[in-house]
């Protein structure tokens, strides 16, 4: 298949581990900065105030028609297209892949002038690198591991090191780590900065998401404070949760972590990227994120390599509403092809 | 647009809400909003038009409403009114409910109309004015159906003239007539001329749902018409509007024993800490100032900024302005709408153009090329003394100044004309709950902005007019006691020649700041019993007698934040010591008045005592269920700065009447003492030195009711005018009162029956002070 759309500038070889694909201007990485506690404790984040912008946010904002479509094309771009499950196997992740490479059917594509779309990246357990960065091989989409003792990060530290340079060895692009949430819930900032810090560096040229697992933070500023932290650590990405913490993403804490980003940018003049995860099914659902991002932080987020969305369920229905919009007629389920 | 260069371009494209259906419906109407009198649709007349401001263009005919029309409609209303009352609560609250409902079924027409006519954008109209409006309706369906045992012994004022502004036209129409129905009143509102279309679709909502004809009539029309329903045969007069207006409506109705309830304009102060959630604070502002363009009574229009934080809330502020989508108000993706009208647009232009000082800062965001658009703009360095730090913008212009220190943030805060209300951020509970009371506002929102909901009231102070909307306080706007004994009549002073009775001459003084001083004229009058006994001499005071009372109560501010315990011991403490000396108190009422009445009367005095001291620490507010998590805490807070005409009659039950409920609810009082029978009031300001009263918060004055009443009522720096004397003053304290458009209590009460006491005077002693505390972490 062709696997180079003209939308977007050449890509870091699938395996390679220099850039994020898919973005026209290279942005440089996040260099992180000192600790600043005094900025860090200065934070606040009011709990009802953030609740009602983020409940007016889907009535705010309304994309139609062809724009829709434009918009839901880019959701496509920006999945995260996920498994991480214990049953896992080699031809559930080939599966996975596959869909990847081909998320919509490729006459709704063609019917959209969108022939060559693909999702952002692929994110699987470590022992699945492998066999996705194999599946993939010939296109642009990375590979992302979930590491450092996934999904609680409470293994051995030397491990949680270990166990990312095994997944870049592995060809994984990016990284996905989890921050212990302990050190945000005695809010002990040096530490968290320390492990993060640590974690970036082993890294190497992979790109490192730093899940915060917001669902067990407890509160929106401890959300806000461990973002920052994070971002000072050195943190390519700020991510909201696992997938496995009771509540995930939600838009009062994806307002929350891209203030959050929007802050450090304005200081440090670094654009540090955001993904939400778990929870963001609906293709309506993605539009508000998108617009969220937007307003917020500016177009320039709604590239890959400053936003992702960590999903699995939320592909197939927007394959749906681009059906509606190409055929006019809704769709079902099972006229579109499963991961 | 190719999906692949949206694809690329990302941007949001139109997403228009379809206009079809709303201009159907209005040509379905025959294309002209007019009158709808007595349930049926008048003569309609293309007096004049109504325009959709976005485009200029014309969407309807206007009629407007001859005073004959005008006329017709209260009479309309005055008919339907015994039986609507005579309906009950329960039949009220049926049709009420189904008004709530059939708006409902119409909502989106609702919404779309108000877009076309207001230029509001589409999402206002569809997820705050209309649910707003509905929820109006079903609170106050609630109000009807429990108004006996709520309301227990009051009574509908019967018909109610009612004028609405343009710009939450359907909303201010819903707060208008929701309570005046629940009470059983009927009334004739007037919406504002550049948006009576809404309104069209209402009445026919009213028609379905069963209202009976002449429960509710609307006049179309401008100002003429508006003062036409001014000047008609109604009960009650409710206005919103501007404050220049409301003064007019004030003078045109001194002396014509008309309540009036006036919500008009504001300077409304955002006031952000050092410690707030500044992104928060900022998202608020938008709600505060961009919402609705800015035309809003209570925008939070004058933000103060502390020092520490100005530059960054600044900067942030400025980036989240350049993101805001102005343009087609029925786009659903805009965020800031057409400005009402091209006469609104420019009075906008005018004001910011005619502004010299500080920094003019417009939104970076691109305007429609045609239409009544401004874009959102903030000035920031001002002073307290630039014009516009004062003056009411009433668009998208936010003005700007810092603070360094709480007490300073209250100070200039404080520092207008306005008292509608006030927008603080900080996360330190301590602080936003020291602040609130503080601030002269009617309506505090911490960390939140224009909240709004049917169950608590809104309304300010100062020349933001007075009385309440909404909960049951705007409820009691809306009715009168049942019944009221009838007053005694008018009693003249007792002439004669006699000379004194024996012992020491005794000098009456006035008794102001806790000391008694001779009147500043130097004259006095001599008192005769009604034999022409000499009883003594009464000073005339004059009105700087009355300037250094008001001063008086100034210094005497403190006594707002005693504790209601302190407040009732001092009460009690008053009573013991007149009880103390009833014997004589008994002899002297005797002595003045004739009869042998004076006991009774210090005893009641003494009661009536008792009885506010026990609602000292008991009249309090509620927290109002609000939806929302958090709570609206509708506080009573001290009137301030009381003036209050004693009746002829009873002089010392009638004094003690209207000093107890003022005193007990943290307010002061400078009494003026019956005129015929001035001196019972001097024996008390000997009471008053020997209980504990602060100086300053009781002053007495005597003299002529007719010379000092104008003077009170047009005093700055006095908050209500309380007359229970001759009713010919009413006139001139009402239309005096225009000047700061101070609240007046102009009536008259039997004060030996319970209609001299009650939750009337707690009221009249009290602002309603509504307090949003949003909350969660």
């Amino acid at each position: 298949m062709d696997t180079t759309h003209d939308t977007r500038a050449p890509a870091a070889q699938n395996g390679g581990q220099s850039q994020l694909p898919q973005v026209q201007e290279h942005l440089p990485r996040n260099p992180g900065m000192p600790l600043d506690v005094d900025w860090v404790a200065s934070v606040q984040a009011n709990t009802s105030a953030i609740e009602r912008r983020a409940a007016t946010l889907p009535g705010r904002r309304s994309v139609k028609k062809e724009f829709q479509a434009a918009w839901l094309c880019k959701a496509v771009s920006l999945i995260d297209l996920t498994t991480l499950a214990g049953d896992d196997t080699d031809g559930r992740v080939r599966r996975l892949c596959a869909k990847a490479r081909q998320p919509v059917s490729p006459q709704i594509l063609a019917a959209l002038g969108m022939e060559g779309l693909t999702t952002g990246a692929v994110c699987v357990y470590h022992d699945m690198v492998e066999t996705a960065v194999d599946a993939l091989k010939g296109t642009n989409i990375p590979v992302a591991a979930v590491s450092t003792g996934f999904p609680a990060g409470l293994s051995p530290f030397r491990l949680r090191i270990a166990e990312i340079g095994e997944s870049v060895s592995a060809g994984a692009a990016e990284i996905d780590i989890v921050i212990s949430r302990r050190h945000v819930l005695t809010q002990n900032w040096q530490a968290l900065y320390d492990e993060m810090a640590e974690m970036r560096a082993a890294c190497g040229d992979a790109h490192v998401k730093a899940i915060l697992a917001t669902g067990e933070l407890g509160t929106l500023r401890n959300v806000a404070r461990a973002s920052l932290v994070c971002m000072m650590a050195g943190a390519d990405f700020i991510k909201t949760s696992t997938g496995k913490e009771g509540v995930n993403a939600t838009l009062p804490v994806s307002l929350t972590m891209i203030r959050a980003i929007r802050a450090y940018e304005a200081r440090t003049g670094v654009k540090v990227g955001y993904k939400p995860a778990g929870g963001i099914s609906k293709a309506k659902d993605s539009l508000t994120y998108l617009a969220l991002m937007k307003d917020e932080l500016g177009d320039r987020w709604l590239q890959p390599d400053l936003f992702r969305f960590g999903a699995s369920s939320l592909l197939g229905d927007i394959e749906r509403q681009l059906e509606h919009y190409v055929t006019g007629a809704y769709s079902a389920s099972w006229r579109h092809g499963m991961a | 647009m190719s999906v692949k260069e949206i694809f690329e371009s990302m941007d949001y494209g139109p997403a228009p809400e379809s206009a079809k259906e709303a201009l159907a419906w209005l040509e379905a109407k025959g294309g002209i909003a007019g009158p709808w009198v007595g349930g049926k649709r008048g003569e309609l007349r293309a007096d004049m038009e109504s325009r959709n401001p976005a485009t200029g263009e014309r969407l309807a005919g206007l009629t407007k409403c001859t005073e004959a029309e005008v006329n017709a409609a209260v009479k309309a209303a005055r008919k339907a009114q015994p039986g609507w009352e005579k309906l009950g609560g329960h039949g009220r609250a049926k049709v009420l409910y189904a008004i709530a409902r059939g708006m409902q079924k119409q909502s989106r027409l609702l919404a779309v109309m108000e877009s076309l006519d207001n230029g509001k954008p589409i999402r206002e109209s569809r997820d705050i004015d209309v649910p707003l409006a509905i929820r109006h309706f079903y609170h106050h369906a609630g109000a009807a159906q429990l108004f006996d045992s709520e309301m227990a012994g009051r009574a509908p004022h019967g018909v109610c003239g009612q004028i609405i502004p343009w710009n939450f036209p359907l909303l201010m129409l819903a707060w208008k007539i929701a309570p005046a129905l629940a009470a059983g009143n009927t009334v004739v509102l007037k919406p504002a001329e550049y948006t009576s279309l809404s309104a069209m679709v209402f009445a026919e909502i009213c028609a379905e749902a069963g209202v009976p004809p002449g429960v509710v009539n609307l006049v179309t029309g401008d100002g003429e018409t508006g003062q036409a329903l001014v000047a008609a045969e109604v009960d009650k007069i409710a206005f919103t509007g501007s404050t220049e207006v409301g003064r007019r409506i004030r003078e045109a109705t001194a002396g014509r024993n008309i309540p009036l309830t006036l919500e008009l304009g504001g300077k409304s102060a955002y006031i952000v800490f050092d410690d707030a959630d500044i992104d928060s604070a900022i998202e608020g502002l938008v709600d505060a100032i961009w919402f609705n363009q800015g035309q809003v009574c209570c925008a939070g229009s004058r933000l103060l900024v502390h020092e520490a934080i100005a530059e960054d809330f600044h900067a942030r502020l400025k980036r989240r302005m350049d993101g805001l989508r102005i343009g087609d108000p029925l786009d659903k993706c805009i965020d800031v709408g057409a400005i009402v009208d091209p006469v609104q647009l420019q009075t906008i232009r005018t004001l910011v153009e005619g502004n010299t000082a500080g920094k003019t800062y417009h939104a970076a965001c691109p305007l429609p090329a045609t239409g009544a658009f401004y874009p959102p703009t903030l000035i920031t360095g001002l002073s307290p003394s630039d014009p516009l730090m004062q003056e009411e913008i009433f668009g998208p212009v936010l003005v700007s100044t810092t603070f360094r220190t709480p007490a300073e943030a209250v100070e200039l805060a404080n520092n207008t004309r306005y008292g509608l209300a006030a927008t603080l951020w900080t996360e330190n509970v301590n602080l936003a709950l020291d602040m609130a009371p503080k601030l002269a506002a009617g309506v505090i929102w911490v960390n939140a902005t224009n909240l709004f909901d049917a169950a608590a009231p809104f309304g300010g102070i100062r020349e933001s007019g007075f009385g309440r909307e909404g909960g049951p306080e705007g409820m009691r706007a809306y009715t009168k006691p049942a019944k009221l004994a009838a007053a005694p009549k008018e009693q003249k002073a007792f002439e004669g020649d006699g000379a004194p009775e024996g012992g020491i001459d005794r000098t009456a003084k006035l008794y102001i700041g806790g000391k008694q001083v001779r009147p500043d004229g130097g004259y006095s009058r001599a008192v005769h019993g009604p034999k022409g006994a000499l009883l003594g001499h009464a000073s005339l005071a004059n009105r700087k007698d009355l300037r250094n009372a008001v001063e008086a109560m100034n210094a005497a501010r403190g006594w707002g934040k005693a504790t209601g315990h302190l407040r009732a011991q001092i009460l009690y403490y008053i009573a013991e010591n007149l009880s103390a000396r009833a014997e004589e108190f008994a002899a002297r009422l005797n002595a003045l008045q004739g009869g042998h009445k004076g006991a009774d009367e210090v005893e009641a005095s003494v009661r009536r005592l008792f009885t506010y001291a026990a609602h000292a620490d008991r009249y309090d507010g509620r927290a109002a269920g609000v939806p929302l998590r958090g709570v609206a805490l509708a506080m009573k807070a001290p009137t301030g700065n009381i003036a209050a005409l004693a009746p002829a009659a009873t002089p010392l039950l009638g004094l003690v009447s209207l000093m107890a409920p003022a005193i007990a609810m943290g307010s002061r009082v400078t009494l003026v003492a019956s005129e015929p029978f001035p001196l019972a009031a001097m024996d008390f300001y000997q009471v008053l030195e020997t209980s504990d009263v602060p100086a300053g918060v009781v002053n007495i004055l005597t003299g002529d009711h007719a010379e000092l009443a104008p003077s009170f009522a047009s005093h700055m720096d006095v908050d209500a005018v309380w007359s229970f004397s001759d009713p010919a003053l009413a006139a001139g304290i009402e239309k005096a009162s225009a000047g700061n458009l101070k609240r007046t209590w102009v009536t008259q009460r039997d004060f030996t029956t319970p209609d001299g006491e009650g939750e009337d005077f707690l009221e009249a002693a009290t602002e309603v002070k509504t307090i949003w505390i949003p909350y969660g972490e």
